[in-house]
């Protein structure tokens, strides 16, 4: 019965698996996997006198697109104006940024110096005129706006697989560290810069 | 078996229980690398619209939200069933409100270049009516909340 050797007793390690388990459940119920992600714009500065006027511009220089609150989408272009639908909305839009076949109803292009791609005749006058009324749904809202932006991507993408030889996403990516994927992406917003531009809202609808 | 072995009194070994702890530990890991913590809890239903040209919300400091939609079903009797706005935790009863919540929060920032770069993210239930969208879009435009992003989630396919 006498002990021989005196050993350490092991510690008793059943109740670890436990409380990772409890640490686990923990994480599971208050975290979410989503990344948040979504559409970024820029809204225009609050100017309630300057509201009133409207700008005058060129009918050529503006495509007009009205959503109502039946979600139907209304554009009007080079002083045109027809229902349009959802998917073609894209193709509408890229035609109007380029205007690659120098139409008189499309916009003006002027001649611009520009880093990498030195005089060249860009659009840069045109103007989007996106107008929703209070009753159009968010989710068709988006959709047309994301449209609209895919236009620009689409073309800026097109004109960067061109020049550089890269995606336009990819020289976002870079630009993050790289000087010279920044500048040429200046480049290419100075090429087909961005202009979407908000109507102050309107009730045609008169639903709510 | 007998065959090979003297035999004794056999007993079938316990399993070892030893790796468990370190199997869940790896799983929680995953856990805690590849998710993002809840800002709040919902108080609205927030289905989001879908779209193809995201941009990932970077640089969390700078992002504040703003939640709309129809309350949820414990709220419903509190607050209705229209859509309504949240901020933080709680849903609020008047959209001015929205205003001095962003001052707030941009007052509370470090320095002036977070300041201005602050973005409101809005997450948007998608069946609302752009009615109150456009309604804090204004408000946003009068506290100079410029830079904003639509809360979407992405489509499968790009080409619709």
């Amino acid at each position: 019965m006498a002990r021989s050797k005196k050993k350490v007793p092991e510690v008793n390690s059943s109740s670890t698996a436990d409380i990772a388990f409890l640490l686990l459940v923990f994480f599971l119920m208050t975290t979410t996997m989503a990344v948040n992600k979504g559409l970024s714009r820029q809204l225009p500065p609050y100017n309630p006198e300057q509201e009133k006027v409207d700008a005058k511009v060129n009918v050529r220089n503006m495509l007009t697109v009205l959503i109502n609150s039946e979600d139907q989408l209304l554009v009007t272009v080079g002083g045109e104006t027809k229902y349009a639908k959802i998917d073609e909305l894209r193709e509408i839009t890229k035609e109007f940024i380029t205007n690659r076949h120098n139409s008189p109803l499309l916009p003006d292009k002027f001649e611009e110096e520009i880093d990498y791609f030195g005089k060249v005749m860009v659009t840069k006058d045109h103007i989007i005129s996106l107008q929703n009324d209070r009753g159009t749904s968010y989710s068709a809202y988006i959709e047309v706006t994301n449209e609209l932006i895919a236009a620009y991507n689409d073309v800026r993408n097109e004109l960067s697989k061109e020049k550089f030889g890269m995606t336009y996403a990819e020289l976002e990516e870079r630009a993050e560290h790289d000087v010279e994927a920044k500048n040429k992406l200046k480049a290419l917003k100075t090429y087909y810069p961005l202009k979407i531009s908000e109507c102050e809202p309107k009730n045609y609808g008169g639903k709510k | 078996m007998g065959k090979f072995r003297d035999s004794g009194a056999r007993e079938i070994p316990a399993i070892s229980t030893a790796s468990l702890p370190d199997i869940i530990f790896m799983l929680l890991f995953f856990f805690m690398i590849s998710t993002s913590m809840k800002e709040v809890d919902y108080q609205v239903q927030i289905r989001f619209p879908e779209a193809t040209e995201l941009q990932k919300l970077e640089k969390k400091e700078l992002v504040r939200f703003i939640y709309v939609g129809n309350p949820t079903a414990k709220y419903r009797a509190q607050y209705g069933t229209e859509a309504r706005v949240q901020l933080d935790d709680a849903i609020i009863n008047d959209l001015d409100q929205i205003k001095s919540y962003i001052e707030n929060q941009r007052a509370a920032m470090e320095n002036e270049t977070m300041q201005q770069n602050m973005v409101v993210a809005l997450k948007v239930d998608r069946e609302c009516k752009m009615g109150i969208v456009t309604d804090i879009k204004q408000r946003l435009r009068q506290v100079f909340a410029l830079r904003i992003n639509y809360v979407a989630s992405q489509r499968a396919n790009s080409n619709l």
